[in-house]
């Protein structure tokens, strides 16, 4: 790039434009690698693909668009957090206000369909990388990642399904997080779990085993509500973007979308 | 949330036989073998199912299912409860994907017979700029889906109950959907095997796939001749085992976990009789005493053996205490032997005799720990349909009751 860009010679806008996109209307090659390279956000691609992977009918943009909802999810999430509080007192009556009081009050819609969707595309994106078999050698590890992405989405919609603290959240996981008492040892209704006494006091009951770590109590209350909260909204989505930049890295270091050599 | 009774509507005979047929179809005795043996056929057959014309009349058949079956209110009770129309979307998602999935292999494997390479390959060395031509398709893309999402949360709310009431116990309660596979698992296993065992054995088990698939074919393009085991069984474990579970659980289990039919009215007074026994109980109260009626051995006459649910106490350690608790692990190996037995045939000599007979092929291409998890996994997911068939055939409980673990 020559070096004429002086201040001077330039409008206000010109500098200002030419300050954020510094490669402008990509009509060259060299321009379409540069607006690539350039973009933190678009930099997730390479600058060319496979062109057996971009067709829609061997993708069907799946794992994109479990990306995207990911991204929508977050983003509606955190307008729904201005108007949540995560207490027993006030988790229901803000849910009233969200749907009547808020304007535009398809906030919690956008951000319920969004996850089902998301639970939905995460399977199906699992489902076509199978039967594309791009798992195998050299993406085996990235499988694996993608599982743990599964799990987490899972984990992600399951404890967000509390949070409007109505007789289906609570229900819900009541029958979902029985299953951690069931735990063999560490729960206090599965089995072994009575081998662990001293003298005849029992280790594992339902105030130390793996349900009450999971609820903060040994029924559903207020504590499990806060961390159900901090789970939905910091934990797991801080481990899943994590995991996430790692799966999109691997993607590229892999040799890119899978097609056959 | 009591669902609301409806007294028959006037309708006509044709509706009330379509209901009748549905109702008798959706039963898992039925649906069950019907969704294993058609995924069976329909891959044996794939030619003849896998074509515009197969794949449109299933996609416009279950269309037509559902909006006929709307205008029935017990059907439109349960369809169109909010949470659970995610399930019907992912109903005709799974069908259309599967079909899209499957048309593509069978194009390639009719290529392959011709020598020709699969349709991936014939663009797979080019290069495409990611700008544009990528990132319209993405954009497009996200286009759709966010005009699809906005649209779903105009059209449809989402769902609020009456506040949090933990004296109030709704049935049937359900957990989130996706996990209603597992709920529904829960009717042939004991907790903690459906809720806690089995999922990270399925986990495990994903996480386990490419490390096992060492079959260097089909990477990167759709296939089904060079594949067949693996994604037979992975279809399998997919859609019969996994999404035909969680519309099982959501759309036919209704108050006391009992099963009723898309058109049956959701009676919370339905009585099934639950007269499931356990292997033990055919071996010591109904082979036994036949035995003992033909032969006179008094031994086969002692009826089943008690077993007391002794802890084990490790701290302090008793020499009572164990010898006590060994004494129980002994009436239990006694009385649940059979149980014992054939589980122990099932986990660690079948094994052996499928690498001699139908896994011989796997067992020579993996090295033994390769093949012992793959017919681990293939044993265990085989469990499920096993129990699901021996309790309608057999009222079967459990293979090995213990006071200490049931399976």
């Amino acid at each position: 790039m020559s070096n004429s860009t002086s201040t001077t010679s330039q409008s206000l806008g010109t500098q200002v434009r030419k300050s954020i996109f510094r490669v402008g209307i990509p009509n060259t090659d060299r321009k379409r690698v540069l607006v690539v390279l350039g973009n933190v956000f678009l930099h997730l691609h390479p600058t060319k693909v496979r062109t057996s992977g971009v067709k829609l009918r061997y993708t069907w943009c799946a794992g994109g668009l479990s990306f995207f909802l990911f991204l929508v999810l977050t983003l509606t999430g955190v307008l729904l957090m201005f108007y949540y509080r995560p207490t027993v007192e006030g988790a229901y009556v803000d849910m009233l206000d969200i749907r009547s009081q808020v304007p535009f009050g398809i906030m919690r819609e956008l951000h319920r369909w969004s996850a089902h969707a998301m639970v939905i595309m995460v399977m199906v994106h699992m489902f076509r990388v199978f039967m594309t078999g791009s798992y195998k050698p050299p993406r085996e590890f990235n499988w694996v990642i993608g599982v743990i992405l599964l799990v987490l989405t899972f984990l992600l919609s399951f404890t967000g399904y509390l949070l409007p603290w109505d007789q289906l959240a609570i229900w819900a996981i009541t029958v979902g997080s029985n299953m951690a008492k069931a735990h063999p040892f560490v729960g206090a209704a599965g089995p072994f779990s009575d081998f662990l006494q001293i003298g005849g006091v029992p280790l594992v009951h339902p105030g130390s085993d793996a349900r009450f770590m999971l609820l903060g109590a040994k029924e559903i209350g207020g504590t499990t509500l806060l961390r159900f909260y901090v789970l939905h909204c910091v934990g797991l989505p801080l481990v899943a973007a994590t995991l996430m930049a790692v799966h999109f890295w691997r993607i590229r270091k892999d040799g890119g979308i899978s097609g056959p050599l | 949330m009591a669902a609301a009774a409806y007294a028959p509507t006037e309708t006509s005979a044709w509706f009330e036989a379509f209901k009748a047929f549905s109702n008798l179809l959706a039963d898992p005795r039925l649906s069950f073998a019907l969704a294993t043996f058609g995924l069976f056929a329909a891959l044996r057959w794939r030619r003849a199912v896998f074509n515009w014309w197969v794949g449109g009349a299933v996609l416009v058949g279950l269309a037509i299912f559902f909006i006929v079956g709307l205008k029935d209110p017990n059907f439109r009770l349960i369809v169109a409860k909010p949470d659970n129309v995610p399930i019907t979307i992912m109903l005709f998602l799974t069908t259309f994907t599967l079909w899209l999935a499957m048309v593509q292999a069978v194009n390639n494997d009719r290529r392959a017979e011709q020598k020709l390479p699969p349709e991936e390959k014939e663009t797979s060395q080019q290069k495409t700029w990611v700008w544009p031509d990528l990132l319209y398709i993405e954009f497009i893309a996200l286009i759709l889906c966010s005009v699809a999402l906005i649209l779903w949360a105009i059209y449809l709310r989402a769902p609020l109950e009456e506040p949090a009431n933990p004296s109030v116990t709704p049935n049937p309660s359900k957990a989130p959907w996706y996990f209603l596979g597992l709920q529904e698992m829960l009717v042939y296993y004991d907790p903690w095997y459906a809720g806690v065992v089995l999922p990270l054995i399925i986990i495990f088990g994903l996480m386990a796939i490419p490390y096992i698939d060492n079959n260097p074919k089909g990477n990167g393009y759709y296939t089904f001749a060079e594949r067949k085991f693996a994604i037979t069984l992975f279809l399998y474990g997919y859609l019969a085992l996994w999404v035909f579970m969680i519309i099982t659980g959501t759309f036919l289990r209704g108050p006391g976990w009992n099963f009723f039919g898309p058109f049956e009215y959701w009676d919370p007074h339905k009585v099934v009789a639950l007269n499931n026994v356990n292997v033990s109980d055919y071996v010591w109260v109904v082979l036994f005493p036949k035995i003992y009626q033909l032969t006179g051995i008094e031994w086969f006459n002692q009826g089943l053996p008690p077993v007391r649910n002794v802890i084990w106490q490790l701290i302090p350690p008793s020499w009572e205490n164990t010898r006590e608790f060994w004494h129980e692990v002994g009436m239990a190996f006694k009385r649940e032997f059979a149980g014992i037995f054939f589980l122990a045939f099932y986990f660690l000599v079948l094994p052996g005799i499928l690498a001699k007979t139908w896994m011989k092929k796997f067992y020579e291409q993996l090295d033994f720990v390769r093949y012992s998890i793959l017919v681990f996994l293939v044993l265990t997911m085989g469990t499920l349909p096993l129990k699901m068939v021996c309790r309608w055939l057999f009222n079967l409980k459990y293979f090995i009751d213990t006071p200490w673990i049931k399976f």
